[in-house]
């Protein structure tokens, strides 16, 4: 007995962004494909629990969609222009369903999710929308954006799509890598911007891990022959293994160096080291490779029982050479304290602009860790305050409030400023 | 832009307080983070609060003073204090909204501060 409701949504799961994709890439409306689909689905979910499951549920599926866009395009709301467009649409989509191989157009989507024309803050989360069929709610959650203004930056990014005539292709081989870039850029960001280091780290967007991963998989099984594309994919295998071992039986954060290896996913690791070795046949370096070959060097404790710094020193180096942005500079900090002492990790932060470091987390808890390790208590009792206000996650606040009790004997000083 | 955030807290935070082991952590962590608003630039003005069985709530019933003991809303999380910010943007606002010790286990409203003019 098949659970037409457990069927309706695995069927969503699975399919949901490879029919968007086929609707909008043949509709050239992103809106107007998804309100078809979730009309589909709504009816899916009304009759097939009445009349159970059909035989080829995605055809079915599509047969519905399609009827509703050309429901639509009857009613005129089309611009009058698109109705030819939605005829055809309505003929191939009988055609290919009937002959049940309907072309897979989410890379395509991929590519017009991640336009320079969207606005950057739009472009994952129309992702996870369109692609992964996430309701804006939750991805306002993840993305710490009130849910009504990210319902707003999910209909203007559509609208500009629909206006602005962004074609629904694959980009021109010129045109790719700079394209490519912003599809991974926005994976990535799914996955989330905070990176493990030595002292501690701001994780946020935890909640997508899953869904990035996903996509992720997807860009390769896509574009196979991109090493960047499968060097993202290993650098989160190799953040993902690692998941059940940052925290400790009560909760606590448990830093990288201090991780009890046996509760890496060995699975994960292997899964991410095939990856990374097939990228790197291709002999062609990037930011995701470079960036998976460092968590390679960091797996490789759970074999040899030890870190080798210098390996992961010297690919930062390369990192940011490559890309200097601000989470590269200050993991190379940390690399390069544990290589030539404190003493030099400093140095290497104090060469960032202070601009760029006034909220960013990592930063001040690497330079505490560091003001600690050579005795500077003072400044160790300030960067460590710095740190704990912002923290998002409040295992690693509890982290760094005990770090700053070693340093300071108590955290009383602090209690003083706001009792006064 | 002005915003303040309000922060709720559970009856196990007003409590770790004036715990002998858990007091530093609570307020060490308030603390850091009051300090960090500071240091940021972001910072406008903010206190901590008595807890809400300090609170005493009024109102006027034709013409006479009701007075009632204790905090205005009968809800397990209870006001604990504020800070007023002044950010670009509702996002920004909501970032330090979410580095707030009270936004894991109580709750955090963010509002924009009403501009009159």
């Amino acid at each position: 007995m098949v659970n037409p409701f457990q069927t309706v949504e695995f069927v969503a799961r699975t399919s949901y962004g490879r029919l968007v994709a086929y609707l909008a890439v043949r509709s050239r409306d992103l809106t107007a494909a998804e309100d078809a689909l979730g009309d589909a689905f709504r009816a899916a979910l009304e009759t097939w629990p009445r009349d159970g499951v059909p035989h080829k549920p995605e055809a079915w599926l599509l047969a519905v969609a399609r009827r509703r866009l050309i429901d639509e395009a009857r009613r005129a709301r089309v611009r009058a222009d698109a109705a030819p467009a939605l005829w055809q649409l309505a003929e191939q989509a009988q055609a290919d369903s009937e002959r049940d191989a309907f072309p897979d157009d989410r890379l395509k989507l991929l590519f017009i999710c991640a336009h320079p024309a969207i606005a950057a803050g739009a472009r994952t989360p129309l992702m996870l929308q369109t692609v992964l069929g996430l309701d804006a709610v939750r991805i306002a959650g993840a993305f710490l954006v009130a849910p009504a203004a990210m319902g707003q930056r999910l209909v203007r990014a559509k609208a500009k799509i629909r206006d602005a005539a962004i074609a629904f292709a694959v980009p021109k081989p010129r045109e790719l890598p700079a394209r490519l870039d912003s599809v991974m850029e926005a994976i990535y960001a799914a996955y989330g911007t905070g990176w493990e280091d030595v002292a501690g780290t701001d994780p946020r967007r935890r909640g997508l891990a899953a869904e990035a991963i996903w996509l992720s998989r997807l860009l390769v099984g896509l574009m196979p022959e991109e090493p960047e594309a499968r060097g993202l994919l290993a650098l989160m295998l190799h953040c993902e293994a690692r998941r059940g071992a940052r925290r400790n039986p009560g909760g606590a954060y448990v830093p990288l160096l201090e991780q009890d290896v046996t509760l890496w996913s060995h699975s994960m690791v292997e899964e991410a080291e095939q990856e990374l070795a097939r990228a790197a046949t291709h002999r062609s370096i990037g930011r995701y490779q470079l960036e998976a070959a460092i968590q390679s060097v960091h797996a490789q404790r759970a074999v040899t029982g030890r870190t080798d710094w210098q390996a992961v020193a010297l690919l930062y180096e390369h990192l940011v050479a490559l890309t200097p942005a601000l989470g590269a500079q200050v993991s190379r900090a940390a690399a390069l304290a544990q290589v030539s002492g404190p003493a030099a990790g400093l140095a290497a932060l104090e060469a960032v602009a202070p601009e760029l470091t006034v909220t960013y987390q990592p930063y001040w808890a690497v330079r505490a860790h560091l003001l600690a390790r050579l005795d500077r208590r003072v400044e160790a009792q300030e960067a460590y305050t710095r740190a704990i206000g912002l923290s998002e996650d409040t295992h690693v606040r509890q982290f760094l409030v005990k770090e700053l009790g070693s340093v300071s004997g108590s955290a009383a000083v602090l209690s003083n400023h706001i009792l006064r | 832009m002005q915003y303040m955030i309000m922060t709720y807290e559970e009856p196990a935070a007003f409590e770790a307080r004036t715990d002998t082991h858990k007091s530093q952590a609570y307020w060490g962590a308030w603390a850091a983070y009051a300090q960090t608003l500071q240091e940021s630039g972001v910072m406008v003005g903010g206190s901590g609060l008595q807890p809400p069985h300090a609170g005493t709530t009024l109102r006027l019933q034709n013409g006479q003073r009701q007075i009632q003991d204790g905090p205005y809303a009968d809800t397990k999380e209870q006001l604990g204090g504020y800070f007023v910010i002044e950010v670009p943007d509702l996002d920004s606002a909501l970032d330090w909204a979410a580095r707030c010790p009270a936004a894991a286990g109580g709750a955090v409203e963010v509002r924009p501060v009403l501009v009159m003019g």
